[in-house]
């Protein structure tokens, strides 16, 4: 039997992320992955490091992660692409909410500015005409998450990490864990699974939101912000069986991503042509000029979604050396970095740099 | 605005003008579809120079002469499909088709190996330059040096002659004891061997090597010389045109996007049909190269047959069976005799790039061995061929197995994937 | 259509002339430097396969980008570019 420090269960961006932060800390660590390393929902995303203000807990642990990214900002694997986020009004509604967002924004720690509709089509003349203004976060970026997560898995081991590629955990025991092939592990173990949470902690209610992304050929020079509309928010944390929100992102290639859906209680990973056909049309409404870019791909992914849409970050209720790292929806990426930090500090009883609170397990079993 | 068809045929060379006439002969209104301007597909494409071969001709003709009605729509790419549906994109439009049953006649492509110097402008695929050479591409005293493997390179050869290319020479990769056993064999398929003969006459004059690979193109900004690799000595070859091609691969992404089982017995996947020519998938037919590549004998039998089984008349399309396993065993001739030598798959170097669309190198795919992780940190096929070179290439080189299909089965404007279907809320 | 069975078009602002029913693929490849797009890295790429699979011959037809030009038949008054 094998001894850890700590055992991360799962090696997407999350359990990456733990794990470098684990032997950064000079804890000997062994990383559990079935598949290829950053191969769910890591894999899937757009890779945005975003902060949304809807979500005070969401906001402040974004804020948190989006720090520790900058670190990265000159890791060739990152892709790191400092192309700011618009955010669009559609309507003086919308628009009327924007001031205060700026100010939730600011107040976080970010730079936000409102931008009136003439400053918006400075920004992005390809804009449908006859909007009213948006937001600006002109220091967010985009990354491109696989190779990141390649990259911290890579580095976790030339810390002395142990990676078992290709397995998977049959089996959770007392600070112990059963693999696939009969390998048992003796630590503490840290599951960041992801999707796949309900196979080991079923007693963590958590879904997967699917999602469908498309991205096209090479246009440099037609996008320049990875822009989103006002209204996203509502889709992420609305409950709502199905959703479509308008975003896209000017990869670093020059090639244009496309999103956004949310559906819950579909598990067929086969890309929907209607789904395709709303999220398009709503991106049409924003941006006319998309109609004739050429789409290559169209793909899908599974967002895993918590009742309240906050990850589970901490200790699992009711266990001794389990800990969970997961439930991230949408924003695995942009709070992977903060989550570790968390998780870490819990781990090792150092009181945490925000609440940890709002993400305790423990509020899932209430 | 969904078209409504009895059959649909997707593809319009030797199989798919086939298909379409055995189903209108018995009254079915069909939808005969393809993403070239002109119908014939490869091995009866239309030549700026000398007209469509009269075969071609002939098959077109008689469609407009059938009891039933064939709609002939060019330009018709598909972009999506259910079994009974196809979203299909035009020049300037995007169309739902929709169908009773529907014949897939969608033909093969070349396999293109990597070799240094491959990428380089003049490098086509001898296929290639077939389709080239008859749509118009400039071949008149150029150098030209074919290469790779199978019948396919003394018709490439013959046809940039016929075009006023020097064809310095023809490097074919089976030994000559393979191709001697392949010739003595065509007896038994006289048209073929009367094609051979004509060739023969045709390629007078050409070096024809056996055991001969392109070892290396040379070139700057293009090719200006190869370096073959032959059993009498290496040699180097100045030229202006490399036609390279090492066989045959069977178009499978729409069937496999029809959920279609496929077979896997070979290296490259063909689409899986029963004697009637039924695919896996109710109401969907494969016929010809798609099935596995055997020919323009075959494609033409298995056209008919389709297209009688999608009308409904499954008879008349057991009728033709005799002959098209007679026709089908063309294909394991080819198989045989000119199977792939071990020295054309390890032509690549560290540095040479395997995924063209994104310039992925082979080192770059080093330590993977799974396709999907060496494609999430390389982005090998994520372009726009969408895999089909790189990923036919990997898999013949035994690295990687061929992936999935999703939509779009090519690259399409958005607009066209937005494009709804009103029978959907 | 001009004379004939010719079709007039421009490729790089350079004016073409190919027989009627010929692809804009053909037509570009009568220019002397035929390169039809660069690759990732910067290099040079011209048509392969000529059919429509290898998407290497992509070029702008009359401010459309990434049109396979062996799949398009050279029509009168296009106006072509490479290299975009």
């Amino acid at each position: 039997m094998s001894h850890y420090d700590l055992i991360v269960v799962g090696a997407g961006i999350v359990g990456a992320s733990c794990a470098d932060e684990a032997t950064a800390a000079g804890l000997r660590v062994a990383i559990v992955e079935p598949g290829p390393i950053g191969g769910g929902a890591t894999a899937c995303g757009m890779g945005h490091l975003v902060a949304m203000d809807d979500d005070p807990a969401e906001l402040a642990l974004a804020r948190y992660s989006l720090r520790r990214w900058e670190d990265h900002a000159d890791l060739a694997e990152a892709e790191f692409s400092r192309c700011g986020t618009l955010w669009v009004a559609r309507n003086e509604t919308e628009a009327a909410g924007i001031a205060q967002r700026v100010a939730r924004l600011e107040a976080s720690g970010g730079e936000a500015e409102a931008v009136d509709a003439q400053a918006l089509y400075r920004l992005e003349p390809a804009l449908a005409p006859g909007l009213c203004g948006g937001m600006l976060a002109p220091r967010e970026a985009v990354v491109y998450p696989p190779r990141v997560a390649l990259h911290l898995v890579r580095r976790a081991r030339q810390r002395g990490a142990s990676l078992y590629a290709g397995r998977a955990v049959r089996r959770l025991g007392r600070a112990t864990v059963t693999l696939d092939d009969g390998t048992v592990l003796a630590g503490p173990t840290l599951v960041a699974t992801g999707c796949a949470l309900p196979e080991l902690l079923p007693q963590l209610p958590l879904r997967p939101r699917k999602g469908h992304l498309l991205i096209t050929d090479r246009y440099p020079g037609l996008l320049h912000h990875q822009v989103l509309e006002l209204g996203y928010a509502s889709s992420a944390h609305g409950t709502a069986g199905s959703s479509v929100a308008f975003n896209v992102q000017p990869r670093p290639t020059g090639q244009i991503l496309i999103g956004s859906s949310r559906e819950f209680d579909v598990t067929d990973p086969a890309v929907s042509g209607p789904m395709l056909q709303r999220m398009l049309q709503r991106a049409f409404d924003f941006m006319p000029a998309l109609r004739g870019l050429q789409a290559i791909r169209a793909w899908t992914g599974f967002r895993p979604t918590t009742p309240d849409g906050r990850p589970y970050l901490g200790a699992v209720p009711d266990s001794t050396d389990l800990w969970v790292a997961a439930g991230h929806e949408g924003l695995g990426v942009t709070t992977a970095l903060g989550s570790a930090r968390l998780m870490l500090d819990l781990l090792q009883g150092r009181p945490p740099a925000i609440d940890p609170a709002p993400y305790a397990p423990a509020r899932a079993l209430a | 605005m969904t078209e409504r068809y009895d059959v649909l045929v997707v593809g319009a060379g030797p199989a798919g003008l086939a298909a379409a006439r055995a189903a209108a002969s018995h009254g079915a209104r069909v939808g005969l579809l393809d993403a070239q301007a002109r119908h014939g597909g490869q091995v009866w494409r239309h030549d700026v120079l000398h007209g469509t071969p009269r075969p071609a001709r002939i098959a077109f003709d008689l469609l407009a002469r059938t009891r039933g009605h064939v709609e002939w729509l060019p330009q018709h790419q598909v972009i999506s499909a259910d079994h009974r549906t196809l979203l299909v994109e035009t020049p300037r439009a995007a169309v739902r088709l929709s169908c009773g049953s529907m014949v897939l006649a969608t033909g093969a492509r070349e396999l293109l190996l990597p070799f240094p110097g491959w990428t380089l402008p003049g490098v086509t695929g001898a296929g290639g330059i077939q389709a080239l050479a008859k749509q118009g591409w400039p071949v008149r005293g150029k150098r030209v040096v074919v290469a790779g493997s199978g019948p396919l390179l003394l018709a490439a050869a013959a046809t940039l002659r016929r075009h006023g290319a020097r064809v310095l020479g023809i490097c074919e990769q089976a030994p000559a004891a393979a191709v001697a056993a392949f010739a003595m064999q065509l007896w038994r398929w006289p048209a073929r061997a009367v094609q051979a003969a004509v060739l023969r006459t045709r390629l007078a004059g050409i070096p024809y090597r056996c055991g001969s690979f392109v070892r290396m193109a040379h070139g700057r900004d293009a090719l200006c010389g190869v370096d073959v690799d032959d059993p009498h000595g290496p040699l180097h070859i100045p030229c202006d045109l490399l036609a390279v091609g090492y066989g045959l691969v069977p178009n499978v992404e729409l069937a496999s996007m029809l959920g279609c089982a496929l077979d896997h017995t070979r290296i490259h996947p063909c689409v899986r049909v029963d004697t009637l020519l039924r695919t896996s998938t109710a109401n969907v037919y494969a016929a010809g190269e798609s099935c596995g590549i055997a020919g323009l004998a075959a494609a033409r039998i298995e056209g008919s047959m389709a297209g009688h089984a999608a009308a409904g008349f499954p008879a008349a399309a057991t009728a033709l069976l005799p002959s098209r396993q007679r026709a089908r065993r063309f294909a394991d001739l080819l198989a045989q005799h000119f199977a792939l030598d071990a020295r054309t798959r390890t032509l690549a170097g560290a540095d040479t790039i395997i995924c063209r669309c994104e310039d992925v190198t082979l080192a770059a795919l080093d330590g993977f061995t799974d396709a999907r992780a060496a494609r999430l940190a390389t982005r090998c096929g994520m372009g726009a061929c969408q895999g089909r070179i790189c990923g036919t290439t990997l898999a013949e080189l035994d690295r990687f197995p061929h992936g999935g299909i999703r939509p779009p089965l090519f690259p399409a404007r958005l607009a066209t994937l937005a494009t709804g279907d009103p029978s959907t809320p | 259509m001009s004379a004939a069975g010719t079709v007039r078009l421009s490729v790089d602002g350079e004016p073409v002339a190919v027989p009627a029913g010929s692809s804009v693929a053909a037509a570009v490849a009568s220019v002397a430097a035929a390169r039809f797009r660069r690759s990732v890295r910067g290099e040079p790429r011209a048509a392969v396969c000529g059919m429509g699979v290898c998407f290497e011959c992509r070029v702008r037809i009359d401010d459309t980008p990434h049109q396979r030009a062996c799949m398009t038949p050279a029509r009168e008054g296009m106006q072509v570019s490479t290299d975009d």
